[in-house]
Order: structure tokens, then sequence, then C-alpha cells
């Protein structure tokens, strides 16, 4: 219980950590940009046909915006600790409310890429695994290296050229129905496959040429219930590990494979805010990505206790 | 050991075409002749042109060149960045090791494009955002090598003698804990610089990278993208440097385990 505590303590600190450097970064953003800030804050808070040198000076007043750059700072931060992430530059909107507006289609889209990549990856790993050295094997090690060869975004569009453009089986861009998930879930789900069915493999070799596996079939056990009794718990808590650890390149490829796709998530709106300098906007996209990569890290730390719950494996 | 080499030769073939390229072109990267656009080889571009009427052979070596210099500069600083201080922080232990530990995780759970998104609002120009950006995401990596292969040794009793014998931290990084780090520096090395290529390419293709006229390899894929019927081989053309490229770097890494 006390390992457990030490976790989420440490994924307490880690989150604080990620705050810290976005805040940082977004204090250098918003210093780093061109005109008067107090001009910027007083158009988002009233509409730019309203604003004039009163308003703004009332805001510099208010926000103090003439102290040093540390109280600035101080200022900006004290903001994030509140959670206050501040006004969209662009739209006048709320961040928070901007976010969960589009953290949904991310969502959505992440989950099915995991779903995808799980269904293609760890079964041909396990596969592979089994019969370490075989030609399935060598097969998917020259797949699995070519495809980890290919960024995401490479991929998309090999795929929109191949199936939308080519073939006309999916629509290339867009998002609504059904149709729609395939080309940018499977884009992202391919990435992750062959990672991880690399990473099973490797697990499932080991774990086949272990004693204990030896010693399973010799006591008469048939091969499906090796496999399910004894193979599957010991290769999950690597797998499990490793798909925490791939959580950011997940992240990243869903800030590509959005823009490409135009599917209206998180990275789409991170994408824009950057083109439109909207730093509250790209502060608050920022701090959820890194927020997201550092709960979900945490589940699985407690999930891979679970499972193996021999104590720390580092 | 015949993948890596494959990979150093398909990477050395790469680098010489980036930096001898552009000495046999006579038209330069930028010059359009829109008479021309999307037309095949001839003399002057052996590659054809693109849909402005420009070199691709020109437009590619300087591609390659920019990518190349990007990421072997933003590795290289991570590498120094992130060995210096992995050494310091095993050296002198206590709260200096643990607040890096705790940097470099928070870093850790920021991917590397936001990192290089966010450098291009502070920074005035794409290229510096680009290397500060990886940089700044590529220290954590060897930071952590050094600090995990430090540990180790620096409790050893190798450690201990060369300390009592009067031999200094210099001597005792170069000669214990060089040999330990210097092998793994290759494959973290080569991934640093693999993903710094993809993450440049990846901007570019969505417009958020390197500007317009650039010849940039992403840029190039997504300029060459509407035009890909009439001229299928001019998109081939980054799309198959971009992955031989990657690839070659994927090979010389090897595996990470």
């Amino acid at each position: 219980m006390n390992t457990a505590l030490n976790t989420i303590a440490f994924r307490l600190m880690q989150a604080a950590g990620v705050a810290l450097v976005v805040g940082v970064m977004s204090f250098l953003m918003m210093q780093a940009m061109p005109g008067d800030m107090a001009f910027r804050i007083a158009a988002a808070r009233y509409g730019y046909d309203l604003v004039n040198a009163d308003l703004a000076n009332a805001v510099r007043a208010e926000l103090g915006l003439d102290a040093g750059p540390v109280t600035q700072f101080l200022h900006w931060m004290g903001g994030l600790a509140r959670l206050d992430l501040g006004q969209s530059l662009v739209s006048g909107q709320p961040v928070w409310d901007e976010i969960t507006h589009q953290l949904g289609a991310s969502l959505q889209l992440a989950l099915a890429a995991i779903v995808l990549s799980l269904l293609i990856g760890p079964p041909l790993g396990i596969c592979a695994g089994l019969h370490a050295g075989g030609r399935f094997d060598r097969a998917l090690l020259v797949v699995a290296a070519s495809f980890r060869a290919v960024p995401q975004f490479l991929l998309g569009l090999l795929l929109i050229i191949l199936l939308a453009v080519q073939m006309r089986l999916l629509p290339a861009a867009g998002h609504g129905s059904l149709a729609h998930f395939v080309l940018p879930a499977l884009t992202l789900a391919l990435g992750l496959a062959a990672a991880s069915a690399r990473i099973t493999r490797d697990a499932m070799a080991g774990v086949a040429a272990s004693p204990l596996y030896a010693f399973a079939r010799a006591k008469g056990l048939s091969d499906g219930e090796v496999l399910r009794r004894h193979g599957l718990r010991n290769i999950g808590a690597p797998v499990v590990t490793y798909l925490g650890l791939q959580f950011v390149l997940l992240v990243e490829g869903v800030v590509v494979v959005e823009t490409i796709f135009g599917w209206p998530g998180i990275g789409h709106a991170l994408i824009h805010a950057v083109f439109h300098r909207d730093v509250p906007m790209v502060q608050g996209t920022a701090l959820v990505m890194g927020l997201g990569f550092v709960l979900l890290n945490a589940i699985i730390d407690l999930i891979v206790r679970r499972i193996d719950p021999r104590g720390v494996q580092s | 050991m015949t993948a890596a080499h494959i990979g150093w030769s398909v990477l050395a073939a790469l680098i010489l075409f980036a930096l001898m390229g552009p000495l046999f072109d006579p038209v330069g990267p930028f010059k359009q002749s829109l008479m021309k656009a999307l037309s095949g080889a001839d003399a002057a571009a052996p590659f054809g042109y693109d849909h402005l009427g420009r070199s691709m052979f020109s437009r590619l070596a300087h591609a390659l060149r920019l990518s190349l210099l990007l990421a072997f500069a933003a590795t290289a600083t991570a590498a120094v960045i992130g060995i210096g201080l992995g050494a310091l922080a095993s050296w002198r232990g206590g709260w200096l090791d643990r607040g890096l530990a705790l940097v470099a995780d928070s870093v850790l759970a920021l991917p590397a494009l936001l990192m290089v998104l966010m450098m291009g609002v502070i920074l005035p120009s794409t290229a510096l955002a680009f290397w500060a950006g990886l940089a700044a995401v590529q220290w954590v990596e060897f930071f952590r090598l050094t600090r995990n292969a430090a540990r180790s040794h620096l409790a050893s009793p190798a450690v201990e003698a060369a300390t009592l014998q009067g031999f200094g931290p210099v001597w005792i990084f170069r000669r214990i804990l060089w040999p330990e780090i210097g092998p793994m520096l290759r494959t973290a090395s080569a991934f640093g610089v693999g993903n710094a290529i993809a993450a440049i390419a990846a901007l570019g293709f969505v417009s958020v990278g390197m500007r317009a006229p650039t010849p940039e390899l992403g840029l190039m894929m997504v300029e060459l993208l509407p035009s890909w019927r009439e001229a299928p081989f001019a998109l081939m053309q980054p799309v198959l440097a971009c992955f031989a490229l990657l690839l070659a770097l994927n090979l010389i890494a090897g595996d990470r385990r």
C-alpha cells in the first residue's frame, strides 16, 4: 500500500512540474508577443470595437501589468494555480469551455486508436513471440521496423492517397459519421501497433523460453491453457507499462492527425491557437495534454501493480 | 550488425547528396519557371520540376540539408546539456538531483511537437524554435541515461579508489563514466535525430513549421499533394527521402533494450 501511495505522490509532483513548465513557457510566450498586453487583454474582454485607452489602463491597473516581470510572473502563475486559464484571445470564450468542448472529440479518436492498436499489435506480437526466430517472427520484425520509420503524418498521407483518393472508399477528412473515424484512427493505431507488437513479442519470447513455461507444458497443459494461465499475465506488466509511455506518442499523433484529417479536437485547437498566437488557448491545451499524460500513467501504474504485485520494478 | 551497416550507408548517401547536390546545381531552389511546372527531368533539373517550376533536385538537396542540420544541432545540444546535468545531478546528489529529475519527468510528459510549437511563439525564427524546442525535450533522454549509469558506478569501489588516489571529477567522468555512457549514446542520438527529423517534417506538413518558400520535406509534400495525379513522382521524392532517412536512423539505433 505504501508503494502505491509513493506512486501517487510521484505522479502528483510530476503534474505540478508539468503545470510549472507549461506556465513558464506560456508566460514567456505572452512576454514575447508584440504590442501592448493590456490592450490585448482588454480587447479580449470587452470586444475589439469597445476598447479604448481608458479600458486598457483600467486593465493595466487591475492586473498590475506595470509591475516588474517578477510580479507579473507570480500573477500569471497564481491564475494557473487557481485553474483560471483566462479567455481565448480569438473567440473571447473562457478557455475551459473551449477545451471541454474539444476534448470529447479527441478522446473518442484516441480511444478508437488505442482499441484498434490493441487488436492489431499484441496478438501479432504473441504469435511471433511464441515461435521466436520463426518465419512469421522475422517477417513481423521487418514490417514493424518499417512502420516505425514512417512518421504518423506520412502514414496519414499515404492512407488518404490510397484509400480515400484512389479507391474512394472513405472520406479523406471530416467529422460526424462512423466512416470519418476509420482513417484517422487507423493512422494512429498502425504506428502504436507496430511498437506494441515489438514489445509484446520480446516479452512473450522471454516468457516462452522461461522454466515456468516449460514446467507448465511438462505437467500436461495444452498450448492454449499455458498461454492463458501463465503467458498472458506475465507479459501483461511490461506491455501495459509500455502502453503508458506510448501515450506521449499518441498525444503527439493526435495533434498531427487531427490537423490533417480536420478532426475538431484539442490537437486541432492547439495548432489553430499557435497559428493565431492565442496564448491562453495554447497554455490550456498544453496543460490538458501534459496532465492527461500524467493521469493516464498514474492509472497505468496502479494497473501494473494489480497485474504484478511482486513489488516495485523500475 | 548488417542492419546497422545498411543504415550507416543510406545515411551517408543522403548526407553526401545534401552536401554535394547544391554544388552541381545551376538553378537553385527558388528559381521559378512556370512553363516547366510539374514537367519531367531535364539536364538542369535531374529530378524534374515542382508545381511552380522549381528544380526538385535542388529543393530536395536543400531540404535534406536543413533537416539534417537542425536535427543534428538539436540532438548534439541536447546530448551536451543532458550528459552534463546528469553527471552533475548524480555527483552532487541531494536536492539538486531530485529537482533535476523532477524537471526531467515533467518535460517527459510534454510531447516534442508541443514544445517546438510553444518555442515557436516565443522565439523570433522558426529554425531557432525547432532547435531550442527539440533540444528542450531531448536532453531528458541523455540526462536519464547518464544519471542511471552514474548512479551505479559512483558508488563502486573503482570510483572510491580513484577519489582516494586524488583523481578529480573530470578524470572519473572520462575514465569511468564515459565508457559506460558512450555505447548507449549511439542509440539515443540516432533516435533523437530521427525524432527531430520527423517532427520538423510533421510540423511543415501541417503548415506550422518552416515558412513557404523554404525547401523543407514536409512542406514540399503538402505543396505537391494537390498535383500528385499529374506528377506522382514529384510527391514521391520528399516522401521517399523522409522515409529513407528515418529508416536509416532506426537501423543505426538498433533496439533500445
